[in-house]
């Protein structure tokens, strides 16, 4: 694949556009200008995680019971837990996390929920990412809106968040303009077309902006490539649009966050999906297929870490899901739709090795529905305490226009490090 | 003058050279016209059916399974050279791909093929479960095109009991609690001895199809359901099954629906109020007929039906007269789509969906006059786009709306493919005329002015495929 040297603007017929003139127009140094500035990654995990074979309770007594052979076993014993205290410990395949919990850069949810009750995923999915306490109501995400909340401090003029995929996925969608990258190049479109095309488009503003944001996009990941040795992008590694990648493909997906992240300009918010969580049949337990995609979560995250290099102290990675699973077994080893889950919150800026939980049990009596683990945790706490701590999001604009109806989700304290 | 074009590159799916000129003077004839009988699939390409392929894949695995003992026996590598998803599905997905891709380029109907594309999205199974990969197709073209004229029921029943959408769905082991198979295991519970490591499987339900057919395919998430109806029609349908397998799973023709009455929780069941008393597979069947006179499955499927064909807002006048019009007919689909056609916000001049990929790449092709001749073309060509054909990624289908294709990495997807189309289909082919066949009207000057003064016939068609215009409909 032909790449243009970095130091040479490869678009440049955009450079009378406002966006690009601005964001040219700033620094080189910028990385080292926003050395203290917080990145934020935000990893939705589509199709509802099992959040009790990714964050086993295996001290609950009525545990092993109800996942049968989809629960994972003590820490200690033969394909156990990896040990996070005397209740909990993390699902085998999530090494690299628990390296980060003992590293104290990991913070464990269990029996967490957004405000969604019913057992949709795209309902589920929708109120995960509106903000709202419906899945519908609105247009726009939590994290546009909380985008806008962000403060600059004299700062760059460029998109501040980026989706990892060709579109936008709704948690990004909004008035404040995001830009969208996915790992898949386009190496060889024509600089002359393009010019061609910005002139038809001169007239119709939804085709002009996109276009004037596809090339500067560009530009940042050739920046950020030319930082490191192998290319992060190649055709292997292609993400379909707008759909969640695929788990082999999410470390690439991963790479490419971190390279936009790192170089001049580049944004400070990404969102990364990923698809396949949704287990009805023949889940498996410390092997088989839900252990492979975990395995496949660990490693992009690995991934996300170490592309992420000098900035990793000051980011902070959410890892959530719309909702868990039921808590017994179904009739083809597999789980149900559920309500009660588990997140991640990772990175490190967060104040970490802790697990938090107020544990419900998993008695009959304790269950919500007869069925599902209750949760304890409002997901919108987690969200706003992040948001409050790491990206100096104002409290009020949190409680009112981020996540309105939240007044019951109290913002969590202290989940970042002073 | 105008409405031609809409008939044509908004109900259709873009203009093959006449196409235009055949549609002009009625285009609501050429449109009604469209909607009778079965829609075959245009280039008439022989397809396995889906029975034959669900043979092969079970045949590979037994052939795996026995590779894998002989190899264990010969203590040599069991990590074998095949797989049989790949080496029994690919070659089926794949002519299946390429002949959905040239009947969208060929057909003389492309309306009733929007329609097939639609159900297909509705009905979404998505090739990237392995068990769908080679069967994803076949839903489409045994269960979808012999009813999209016909009425709901019959199509919903038809894809209900596809064994693409079963084994998608996971339903086809899903066992009633007082079931033949389970009491029977329970007694076997019972007389094993007490310090026996291992339990024996207990069988249960799988709520995975029962769900999705009520929140996705009729009544719509807020159409009035509980979970307990939800768990209440799992049972009902428990038995809806796939024939072949073995021992207490033996029965039926191998890759054919099949209800296993030993899986069929038994009795009558009560479900959205109602006690259903039918029997056996009949009383799921009950449910769907009811299903589909409810208020809430005409005004869920009006919704989208707008949403697709007239704006990502659906108007609701737009959306009453067409949830009337499938209820008075009965589900009677060419009513339904009788009173689309009728709707006057479906005519609106303006051009107000922005095509998905789907729509971009195969109106481009009619509007080359093109037809793809290896798989590889296609499926490429979604791959680079963003959407893998069969491959929704969930039950709920490929999103119908711009916000979900228009973001700005996914438009320098759409250039990068415009300008190898343009590569590729450039000789013979005059710019101007290829405007003036595919967008008749709605070619606005600036095109025809940009196209005039590209530097080649290449960057001309490649201008013209990413002009505003083309990318709408």
């Amino acid at each position: 694949m032909h790449r243009f040297p970095s130091n040479v603007s490869r678009r440049r017929f955009l450079l009378g556009s406002g966006a690009l003139a601005a964001s040219s127009a700033f620094p080189r140094l910028l990385i080292a200008n926003t050395g203290g500035s917080a990145r934020l990654v935000v990893v939705i995990l589509r199709g509802a995680l099992d959040g009790l074979a990714a964050v086993p309770p295996y001290a609950d007594p009525d545990y092993a019971n109800l996942h049968r052979e989809l629960a994972i076993a003590a820490p200690g014993t033969a394909e156990g837990a990896l040990a996070l205290n005397n209740t909990f410990g993390l699902h085998p395949s999530l090494s690299f996390l628990h390296e980060r919990y003992r590293a104290n850069e990991l913070v464990v949810f269990q029996a967490v929920a957004s405000p969604y009750r019913d057992r949709s995923h795209f309902d589920g999915q929708n109120v995960l990412e509106n903000g709202l306490t419906k899945p519908i109501g609105t247009a726009d995400g939590w994290l546009n809106r909380a985008l806008a909340a962000m403060p600059r401090g004299g700062g760059p003029t460029h998109e501040r968040g980026v989706a990892i995929s060709q579109n936008v996925p709704l948690i990004l969608r909004g008035d404040t303009p995001v830009i969208s990258k996915s790992p898949q190049a386009t190496p060889d479109v024509d600089e002359d077309l393009l010019s061609r095309l910005a002139d038809l488009y001169s007239k119709d503003d939804w085709f002009s902006a996109r276009l004037s944001e596809a090339v500067q996009t560009e530009k940042l990941a050739d920046a950020g490539n030319s930082m490191d040795a192998p290319a992060t992008t190649s055709p292997a590694m292609a993400t379909p649009g707008g759909k969640p990648a695929a788990l082999d493909r999410v470390s690439g997906v991963a790479r490419m966050a971190a390279t936009l992240m790192r170089s001049d300009g580049g944004p400070e918010v990404a969102v990364i999906e990923a698809s396949g969580w949704d287990t009805h049949a023949n889940q498996g337990g410390a092997k088989g297929s839900l252990a492979q995609r975990l395995a496949g979560l660990d490693q992009a995250l690995r991934a996300l870490a170490d592309g992420m290099g000098p900035l990793w102290p000051q980011t902070a990675v959410l890892v959530v899901t719309e909702f868990g699973r039921t808590a017994a077994m179904n009739g083809t080893r597999g789980t149900d739709h559920g309500t009660g889950g588990c997140a991640f919150l990772l990175g490190g800026s967060v104040r970490g090795g802790r697990v938090i939980a107020d544990w419900p049990g998993l008695a009959r009596s304790a269950l919500l529905d007869n069925r599902d683990l209750r949760p304890t945790l409002d997901l919108r706490s987690v969200f706003k305490g992040v948001l409050d701590e790491h990206m100096r999001v104002d409290a009020k604009t949190l409680a009112s226009r981020i996540f309105p109806d939240s007044s019951g989700a109290r913002p969590l304290q202290g989940l970042m490090r002073a | 003058m105008i409405p031609t074009e809409i008939a044509v590159l908004r109900f259709g799916l873009g203009a093959r050279p006449g196409d235009l000129a055949a549609a002009g003077g009625d285009p609501r004839t050429w449109l009604t016209a469209q909607l009778k009988g079965a829609v075959q699939l245009a280039g008439n390409t022989p397809l396995a059916p889906s029975d034959r392929i669900f043979a092969e894949l079970l045949a590979a695995r037994d052939e795996r399974q026995e590779m894998k003992r002989e190899a264990a026996s010969q203590s040599t590598d069991p990590k074998l050279g095949f797989n049989p998803v790949r080496d029994a599905y690919l070659p089926h997905y794949r002519a299946q791909v390429l002949a959905r891709a040239q009947s969208a380029a060929l057909t003389q109907r492309p309306f009733a093929e929007r329609l097939v594309h639609f159900w297909t999205n509705h009905f979404a199974v998505s090739a990237d479960k392995g068990a769908v990969v080679g069967v994803a197709g076949t839903l489409e073209n045994e269960a979808i095109r012999p009813h999209v004229n016909g009425r709901f029921f019959e199509l919903l029943t038809a894809v209900e009991q596809h064994p693409a959408m079963i084994g998608f769905l996971d339903n086809q082991y899903s066992v009633g609690k007082d079931s033949e198979l389970a009491q029977l295991a329970a007694r076997r519970i019972a007389r094993a001895r007490p310090d026996a490591d291992k339990p024996r499987r207990e069988f249960g339900i799988n709520e995975n199809l029962a769900r999705e057919i009520l929140e996705l395919h009729t009544l719509g998430v807020n159409g009035g359901y509980s979970q307990r109806d939800v768990t209440s029609f799992a049972q009902i349908i428990t038995g809806w099954s796939i024939g072949g397998g073995k021992g207490r799973l033996a029965g039926g023709t191998p890759g054919r629906f099949y209800f296993r009455d030993n899986l069929h929780e038994p009795g009558a069941k009560s479900f959205l109020g109602k006690t259903y008393y039918e029997e056996g597979q009949r009383q799921g069947e009950a449910v769907l007929s009811d299903l589909c006179r409810n208020p809430a499955t005409a005004k869920f499927i009006a919704t989208k039906l707008v949403r697709h064909f007239v704006a990502d807002e659906p108007p609701p006048a737009a959306v009453a007269r067409v949830a009337n019009a499938f209820l008075k007919s009965g589900g009677d689909l060419p009513h339904v789509y009788a009173a689309l056609i009728d709707a006057p916000e479906a005519w609106d001049l303006e051009a107000r969906k922005f095509k998905t990929p789907e729509d971009f790449v195969f109106s481009t092709w009619r509007a080359l006059n093109a037809l793809p001749t290896q798989p590889e073309e296609v499926i490429r060509s979604f791959e680079l786009l963003g959407q893998r054909q069969y491959t929704p990624g969930s039950p709920a289908g490929w999103p119908d709306t711009a916000k979900s294709w228009d973001g700005s990495d996914a438009l320098m997807h759409r250039v990068l493919w415009a300008s190898r189309a343009a590569n590729r289909y450039e000789q013979g082919v005059d710019p101007a005329d290829v405007a003036a066949l595919s967008l008749g009207g709605y070619a606005r000057p600036e095109t025809v002015t940009a196209l005039r003064r590209a530097t080649s016939s290449k960057q001309a068609l490649a201008l013209l495929l990413m002009s505003p215009e083309f990318q709408r409909r």
